[in-house]
């Protein structure tokens, strides 16, 4: 480097040698390492050796070098969650023991509850049902009080420990039929029945459609679901048909298409998946998003 | 008279790469017919078309060229420039490519409902913007200028006569089957290292004829000296070769299929990966990258470089520092303790190697600052290097464990990749390219220097208006995942801290979309400069030059 030193020209604008070479017009000044940059190096240097010293930092033959206070990042994490269980504590305890309606009538408990379950909700049932529960098509509102599976604590509970058509032995079973596709009805008594059902809810009909025809035709095929009222039966999750909440769309076109077609929406078993607590909290939180029976 | 008759007979190169392809041709339309799946079957197909269109190529050079290229016309050197004419024109096209598909699936964060088939839905489009962007763009950028630079500063031609062909169609044919793998599915799932063992084995020939080509360029300099640029394009070259190689071995299922499994397993792997990773960034992003820096700064800036003995310095301590760096990415994972350690520390201690680039860059331009005013292309490279400082100090902060608690798995993370890769590796690039088209083409100058003003203004603004949104979106997530109630219980779900993403992922894919505005403003400028720009004087080897 000396010797570069002792063949470079000087550089007029700065004052600084070159290293005399030049490669396509480039030149090279034969500046020293800025004394700032070099210290800096230095100090990262020297924390690092300081780092090595009080952590776990070097392979060895048989092990590693475990530092000074024999720091693990997993022990770290059991404080952490030490640390956590401390603050749920007793409180835990608590609500694992209590009943639904222990829970329900206990404020405290409540709010314990519905903080869990806020959580566990927007992890697991968010995805289908949104992070404000409304729902979407196929997928039921949380928020109101019509209830496909029934909207007391218990029943909540039990739909979200075995699903509905979930595979599970104790899950809810019972499917909408595929009346048209199956042949049982034919396209015109398809019509006829989806405008007697929008009647029932106050809808209006398309003119000239046999609403007698549809209503007879509804006695013959639905009633054994969705009741003589027509108000559904939440031991079969048949909705109740005479309110305007639907859950596929209460248009002409989308219920042709569901007594066509036939609907089994499926909602997972969450038991094995979430523990018996969660569960419970989870229950509590649904039911009391406005709607709980 | 004699001279020309004896080289007119078929060279080695010629004769060998002939036979090659004509058994690659053979094997890849055998490989297509009895292939276990379509995605393979198409490939070999691409193989063999390709395969034979090589040695088609091969046969009509070798006849209609009159001799072999003279090393040097008048004691000047005749310089190679047909491959890099080549790869510029590529380069632009797949930084077009992977900025558009970026901003596409930017706009898939932001409206899902974007997914709209499978070929184009996130999980696919996603390897093919980072590919698309690092080894189309970038790679074909780095083989461009590396063979100009290493060219005018050893003032020797090009080693080899088809090889360098060979390097530059053959590594954007390894793009095309990457590329199109991914459309179809077909990924060994490394983060950039998704394609599968036959691309990678491709790629492999292709590297190591890159660098014998580099190598014996070197090698026949006519320089007593090898400059800087060159030591950090070599360091690139070798050290890709080695990540490549180590990251990649793998056993097919069948040599007639697309999937194969690594030999690597549980943590190794991962830690293989991220050695891999992470040196990617170090020696393709930014070693390769400052062997642009080194010459094309002070060459458009007209001054000598900084400081000869910080390059020295700083080039052996970068690139024996950066390989450590890589567990810094499998902080308070399954790794062990000790491994995040070094990880770690080695990435505090490679802040300072890293800034030994910034300070010869920015410093290179002492006595000419004035420049800046009027030469946007200068502005353009001298701001990449300040990008380049920034993001190399982001680096080593975010790989603090402490920092990391917050920064991993968050949008802070992509802000920081693309204040590197937009910021420094894009906009020098860019600054190359504006350089380096007049100057292989013999044009006297760029078609038009306003519109490099515009592209720089606007693409700044892209950029940052990217950054600073995956900054705030990124440190948002952290707080917001950390966040506990006083009952001890998160504070938000994840669909939570999702919905709060979305006015930062718009934000986003508008930066997005102005960077990829000021691309295809430059590629209207460079296409006109080819086009319609007054030649430059001297210009010896232009007619002598064959297959351009």
């Amino acid at each position: 480097m000396a010797d570069h030193a002792h063949h470079g020209e000087i550089d007029k604008v700065t004052g600084t040698a070159t290293t005399g070479h030049e490669w396509d017009g480039i030149q090279e000044l034969n500046t020293p390492l800025p004394r700032w940059w070099i210290w800096t190096f230095y100090a990262t240097i020297i924390w690092a050796i300081g780092y090595f010293i009080v952590y776990p930092a070097w392979p060895l033959m048989n092990g590693y070098t475990h530092g000074l206070f024999g720091y693990s990042s997993r022990a770290e994490l059991d404080v952490d969650l030490a640390k956590l269980n401390q603050i749920r504590g007793e409180k835990m305890q608590a609500l694992a023991n209590a009943s639904l309606e222990e829970i329900e009538k206990n404020p405290a408990l409540l709010a314990l509850a519905r903080a869990k379950g806020k959580v566990v909700f927007g992890d697991n049932c968010a995805a289908c049902h949104g992070s404000g529960a409304a729902g979407g098509k196929g997928f039921p509102n949380l928020n109101d009080d019509d209830w496909l599976w029934g909207g007391t604590l218990e029943q909540i509970e039990k739909t979200i420990k075995y699903g509905a058509r979930s595979g599970n032995d104790d899950g809810h079973m019972g499917n909408m039929l595929a009346f048209g596709k199956d042949g049982v009805l034919t396209k015109e008594q398809i019509v006829q029945v989806a405008n007697f059902v929008r009647s029932l809810s106050g809808q209006s009909t398309r003119p000239g459609v046999d609403l007698a025809a549809g209503k007879q035709i509804f006695a013959e095929n639905c009633v054994a679901c969705h009741g003589e009222d027509a108000k559904g039966n939440p031991e079969l999750g048949a909705p109740n048909l005479t309110d305007k909440i639907w859950l596929y769309g209460g248009d002409e076109a989308t219920i042709i298409e569901t007594i066509t077609n036939g609907r089994g929406g499926v909602m997972p078993a969450w038991i094995g998946r979430l523990d018996p607590t969660t569960i419970k909290a989870m229950a509590v939180y649904v039911h009391s998003l406005g709607g709980g029976k | 008279m004699n001279q020309a008759l004896n080289s007119k007979r078929i060279t080695l190169g010629e004769g060998g790469l002939t036979i090659v392809f004509i058994l690659t041709t053979i094997l890849s339309i055998y490989a297509a017919i009895y292939a276990h799946d379509a995605p393979f079957a198409f490939h070999a197909s691409l193989a063999a078309a390709f395969s034979a269109w090589a040695v088609f190529a091969i046969i009509v050079r070798h006849r209609s060229r009159s001799g072999l290229p003279p090393q040097e016309i008048n004691g000047a050197p005749n310089y190679n420039l047909g491959p890099i004419k080549f790869m510029s024109f590529m380069a632009m096209f797949w930084g077009i490519a992977g900025f558009s598909a970026g901003l596409y699936i930017a706009l898939e964060l932001a409206y899902p409902g974007l997914n709209i088939a499978q070929w184009v839905n996130f999980g696919r489009l996603r390897p093919l913007h980072t590919s698309a962007v690092i080894f189309a763009f970038g790679g074909n950028v780095l083989l461009a200028t590396s063979f100009y630079v290493v060219q005018k500063t050893t003032r020797a031609r090009l080693a080899g006569d088809l090889a360098p062909w060979f390097v530059a169609i053959g590594y954007n044919f390894f793009i095309v089957i990457a590329g199109t793998g991914y459309l179809l599915g077909v990924t060994q799932s490394k983060e950039y290292a998704e394609p599968e063992w036959y691309a990678d084995l491709w790629l492999t020939i292709v590297w190591v004829t890159y660098l014998l080509v580099f190598l014996a360029t070197l090698m026949k300099r006519k320089e007593p000296h090898i400059y800087v640029a060159n030591w950090f394009y070599l360091a690139f070259i070798i050290t890709i070769a080695v990540l490549h190689l180590g990251n990649n071995p793998t056993l097919p299922v069948s040599f007639l299929g697309s999937k194969s499994y690594i030999v690597w397993s549980g943590v190794q792997d991962a830690m293989f990966q991220w050695w891999y990773g992470h040196n990617a960034v170090g020696f393709f992003l930014t070693a390769g990258f400052l062997g642009i820096m080194y010459y094309f700064i002070p060459k458009r800036a007209e001054r000598p470089v900084y400081s000869y003995r910080l390059s020295i310095i700083h080039f052996w301590a970068l690139i024996f520092l950066y390989i450590w760096a890589g567990p810094h990415h499998l902080h308070y994972t399954a790794l062990p303790d000790w491994t995040q350690t070094l990880g770690m520390t080695f990435s505090i201690m490679l802040w300072m190697p890293s800034w030994g680039g910034m300070i010869n860059g920015l410093m290179t331009l002492s006595g000419a600052w004035d420049k800046l005013r009027t030469d946007p292309v200068l502005r353009m490279m001298v701001v990449s290097v300040a990008f380049y400082g920034m993001s190399t100090f982001e680096g080593p902060m975010m790989a603090i464990k402490a920092v990391n608690s917050l920064s991993h798995y968050t949008d802070w993370t992509i802000g920081h990749v693309h204040s590197g890769a937009l910021g420094w590796v894009g906009f020098v690039s860019f600054g190359a390219l504006y350089c380096l088209v007049p100057w292989v083409w013999g044009r006297k100058q760029l078609y038009s220097i306003r519109l490099v003003n515009w592209h720089f203004w606007i693409a700044t603004l892209g950029i940052v208006l990217y950054i600073s949104a995956m900054w705030v979106s990124g440190i948002l997530q952290g707080l917001m995942w950390r966040a506990y109630t006083s009952l001890g219980f998160l504070e938000y779900s994840f669909i939570e801290s999702v919905e709060a993403m979305h006015p930062f992922y718009v934000i986003r894919a508008a930066g997005g979309g102005l960077f990829l505005i000021g691309a295809l403003i430059m590629a209207y400028n460079l296409w006109m400069t080819v086009r319609v720009g007054e030649r430059s004087e001297a210009q010896p080897q232009a007619a002598l030059q064959p297959a351009e």
